[in-house]
């Protein structure tokens, strides 16, 4: 009888507007922003930016003029990612060196960030887009075959350390979606089956080719142009006669 | 980093030193200031300098806009949003400390869209702040609390309590002193602005983003600071609350006392709360002429050692040799028979937290007993005018006066943990005035940069003949500074490193007036009254002397020993604490520890300030001033003041300064002094030695913090931290 009621009220108090607030719980990160020392990651860990790198950092340091040298912070971060695979604890360290701060400044940045991999990563980072436009082009069923070819769920990474798949939110190729980004490139338009080639490829060693999978060029309609389809029109186009 | 430039480009505090700087070039070089505009607060018109923002012109008609980020003596952040308000015309609220007022503007601060802004600022942070208020320490002094009050709106739209969505946030151990609930966290970054900026320490920050956001260190580590206590004074919310008070007291039920701090030589200006007779804790008292509105980690958390290791009843040595309590007549009687015996065969040392009524009481019975043997523990040369001109020992240009000075020598003193408030001044004026500071002796961390020109003695020299890099900077300086520490004078060349310092500080003419170069840095908060008073410093008469009876008054340093003394030599020790001191005493008169007397300290520049009694001494023990006035008149010459104010008066005869409460007596007769010291012995090459020179060695270094459990936690702290990786 009491749940009854409740039920009523609840069902009444819904329509006359006093419960306004959505409670769903919100969505949370899914890395940790406090450091835990483990065997991958811990201030014992080696590392040094090979020859070329430093000289890679010495150029992206001359771009930023004396007293702004910190604003190198996130391209020698990015370097030591690309380097490393990840970014170690002891990378920012070697970071926050470079430019002469105190190390947690480098942690903040490398914390807000999401770009950073501050955990290990496969040699191959498989985002999937699951935004709205790709997640309606069938994005579930490319992140299904994703996860049923490596074998891996969302946020884990394969016990060979090639692969991770990372859910990840728009990257901006919606005209071409659904699409997936593998280290630095946009595999679009695809299905299934070119899913699991483009996996199957990079298993194999093989480089697969970066873009639509539809056979379109970039972002053109698929299939014949639908407008501005004749010569664009000279210049008095519209303009009244007597002018 | 990037702090202390935003708050040079947006200049915004009006304490800022930079600012004062500024308007100081002025009015110098510019004749005509900038004019001042006109801006109206709730249609109340006000005049004030362009750059000013909208809550400080607020301030300036008492209107007070809400708050959580901004504080005065931090960069602005304006991250908060509590002080949104409208402003006419404009189309959305804007951040009132953020702001700078443009002419004209019309401000509401109490108009339905501020308000409703308030109310949805409030709203938010609510949301993910948790319903503790009941277990949270903070409770009864939570600007949270208060400001939710005032300014939040008066109904919940936040019903359902099953939400599982609220944010929690693990908590961090940043070590003894500060507990930590981060849930409670607002993200106010008041307390990583204080770290990077006043501290100088750089492991707080902001890691994650969004709703993920903390605060924190992300590594494990410990908050390295000897002025880490402030954090919790300034986190508005219960975030970061004092461990060694937690759960300990709400604020209306306890009693509030103002006092000076004798942790160090600062005088730093302290509130004691008491309950029920037990000092509860310790927080700053705003005075900008010393301690700003901080307080050093010792002086604020070492008040649990004045509950332990106490002397509560007088002592006397018995035929075996062992301490055992007797009552007070006993104790009087045979001290007084001793006394009597010994006549002017007497000496008398007074230790770091003898006060000046004591240190004036003692001097009159042993100067009626015919002994002049009146010393501190701690040496100051007595070679030329010694300690007849005050310029010579005092820190002449006062604390707040560092902040403007452009050029700094440091000589044999570590600052940072010998007047960590002086300290942060220094910082301050490296940070904003830009100011070059080099250190002579050994090289340790000060929170900034600075030039170490050797740790010899010798380099005060090469300074003073232009051989080092460093004496053109000096020279050329506007206001240049050059702080002793009180320690090196030790050394048997102390009068020609002394004389050295005093001739550099000659070198430097084109100050203004009224500015002081020379600066001597004490250590102990007795030591300036003690020798305005007329104290020799150090005991070598002593040990020349061999007196029949000595008297020491709280001196536990140890430096003087049984072996130094006849084998007869009676030892009467009136203090707090069972420290060495009492150790080899023959009778021990308990005394009252600095929160429990009405009692006046001098500090290091020269201005008199007084104790209050907040709570009473514990067991048999009596004020100081009073034991020795009770000894006097067991013996027959009885001195002649009965209450405060009689010996008060006293100290008016002996140095009217004393009594002036708060007010600098400053000194002069620089040159006369360094004539008078013309040291014929040179300066040796020894190296300089500091005694501090780790944030572990700076927590117990007096009777009082060595009985601190808080303290001596910290030092495994450190210890610990000093191990780890981080």
């Amino acid at each position: 009888m009491l749940n009854t009621l409740k039920t009523v009220g609840n069902y009444v108090g819904r329509f006359s507007g006093v419960r306004s607030l959505h409670v769903s719980s919100a969505l949370r990160h899914d890395s940790l922003f406090v450091h835990r020392d483990s065997p991958e990651d811990n201030p014992d860990i080696k590392f040094e930016f090979t020859p070329e790198n430093k000289k890679r950092a010495e150029a992206i340091l001359a771009i930023y003029p004396e007293g702004h040298k910190r604003a190198a912070m996130i391209p020698l971060l990015d370097l030591a990612q690309r380097q490393y695979g990840w970014l170690p604890l002891t990378a920012m360290h070697k970071v926050a060196e470079i430019l002469n701060l105190p190390k947690m400044r480098v942690y903040e940045v490398a914390t807000f960030y999401t770009m950073f991999m501050r955990k290990p990563t496969g040699k191959y980072h498989v985002q999937v887009c699951t935004t709205t436009p790709c997640w309606l082009r069938g994005s579930d069923e490319v992140l299904e075959a994703c996860k049923q070819n490596l074998g891996i769920g969302v946020g884990e990474t394969s016990k060979d350390m090639m692969f991770t798949i990372s859910e990840v939110e728009c990257l901006g190729a919606c005209v071409n979606a659904p699409m997936i980004q593998i280290n630095d490139d946009y595999f679009e338009d695809l299905s299934v089956n070119d899913t699991n080639e483009i996996l199957n490829d990079l298993k194999a060693g093989k480089k697969p080719k970066a873009g639509p999978r539809s056979g379109r060029f970039a972002a053109e309609p698929l299939g014949e142009p639908t407008s501005l389809k004749g010569d664009p029109p000279g210049p008095g186009f519209g303009v009244r006669s007597d002018l | 980093m990037l702090r202390s430039t935003l708050s040079k480009v947006l200049n915004g505090s009006k304490l800022s030193p930079n600012l004062v700087c500024v308007t100081f070039r002025a009015s110098s070089d510019v004749a005509k200031k900038p004019e001042k505009i006109e801006v109206f607060i709730d249609d109340q018109p006000v005049l004030v300098d362009p750059g000013t923002t909208v809550l400080q012109a607020a301030a300036q008609v008492g209107v007070e806009i809400p708050r959580f980020c901004y504080h005065e003596r931090l960069a602005v952040a304006g991250n908060c949003r509590m002080c949104l308000v409208e402003v006419e015309k404009s189309p959305k609220p804007v951040a009132a400390c953020a702001m700078p007022v443009m002419k004209g503007w019309r401000i509401k601060t109490n108009s339905d869209m501020t308000k409703k802004a308030r109310e949805g600022v409030m709203e938010f942070l609510l949301v993910n702040h948790p319903l503790d208020c009941p277990i949270c320490d903070q409770g009864g002094e939570c600007d949270l609390q208060d400001q939710s009050m005032a300014f939040g709106s008066d109904r919940s739209r936040f019903t359902d309590i099953q939400f599982s969505g609220k944010r929690a946030v693990e908590d961090k151990d940043l070590g003894p002193l500060i507990k930590t609930v981060m849930t409670r966290c607002i993200h106010c970054t008041r307390c990583i602005r204080f770290a990077s900026e006043v501290a100088g320490i750089d492991d707080l920050g902001t890691t994650g983003r969004g709703s993920d956001m903390q605060i924190g260190t992300y590594v494990e580590k410990f908050f390295m600071s000897e002025l880490s206590g402030n954090v919790i004074d300034l986190c508005p919310v219960g975030a970061l609350t004092s461990k060694p008070y937690s759960f300990t007291a709400r604020p209306w039920e306890i009693r509030k006392i103002d006092s000076i701090d004798v942790f160090d030589a600062v005088g730093s200006n302290i509130v004691v709360s008491t309950r029920t007779n037990e000092v509860l804790r310790i927080l700053p008292r705003t005075n900008e002429e010393i301690n700003e509105e901080w307080l050093a980690d010792k002086s604020r958390f070492a008040y649990d050692g004045l509950k332990r290791q106490r002397l509560i009843t007088p002592m006397l040595r018995d035929n075996k040799n062992q301490l055992t309590p007797v009552d007070w007549e006993a104790a009087l009687l045979t001290v007084g028979k001793v006394l009597q015996q010994a006549g002017p065969n007497v000496a008398a040392i007074a230790g770091g937290m003898a006060d000046a009524e004591t240190l004036v009481a003692v001097k009159d019975l042993l100067n009626r007993l015919g002994s002049e043997l009146t010393c501190t523990e701690h040496v100051f040369p007595m070679d030329g005018s010694g300690t007849d001109l005050r310029s010579s020992y005092l820190l002449n240009n006062k604390i707040s006066g560092v902040e403007e000075a452009d050029a700094v020598l440091l000589i044999g003193t570590n600052p940072r943990f010998e007047a960590p408030l002086l300290n942060s001044r220094l910082r301050k004026t490296y940070l904003h005035n830009e100011a070059e500071i080099a250190v002579i002796g050994p090289k340790v961390d000060l929170t900034y940069d600075y030039h170490h020109l050797g740790t010899s003695a010798k380099a005060i020299n090469d300074v003073a003949n232009g051989s080092s890099p460093f004496s053109k900077v000096l020279k050329n300086a506007k206001k240049p500074l050059v702080i002793i520490g009180a320690d090196l004078l030790k050394r048997s060349d102390g009068a020609a490193i002394l004389s050295a310092a005093q001739s550099l500080a000659a070198q430097a003419t084109n100050k203004p007036e009224g500015w002081k170069v020379l600066n001597v840095l004490h250590k102990v908060a007795s030591q300036v009254a003690a020798l305005d008073i007329g104290y020799t410093p150090g005991v070598d008469k002593i040990r020349e002397a061999k007196p029949k009876v000595l008297f020491l008054i709280g001196a536990d340093e140890g430096a003087i020993n049984k072996e130094d003394l006849p084998s007869d030599c009676f030892i009467i020790y009136q203090g707090h604490h069972g420290d060495q001191g009492a150790c080899i005493a023959d009778a021990i008169l308990p005394g009252a520890a600095y929160t429990e007397k009405q009692a006046t300290y001098v500090n290091t520049e020269g201005r008199a300030q007084q104790t209050l009694v907040a709570v009473s001494p514990p067991g048999q023990a009596k004020e100081d001033w009073k034991i020795v006035r009770a000894v006097s008149e067991i013996i027959g010459m009885k001195l002649p003041y009965d209450d405060i104010n009689e010996i008060r008066s006293r100290l008016n005869e002996v140095a009217p300064h004393l009594i002036r409460y708060g007010d600098v007596e400053g000194a002069n007769y620089f040159k006369q002094a360094s004539q008078l010291l013309q040291e014929k012995k040179s300066v040796d090459d020894s190296p300089i030695d500091v005694k501090i020179k780790d944030l572990q060695d700076y927590f117990m270094t007096d009777a009082i913090s060595r009985a601190s459990p808080t303290m001596a936690k910290c030092v495994q702290a450190v210890l610990k931290q000093k191990e780890s990786k981080y």
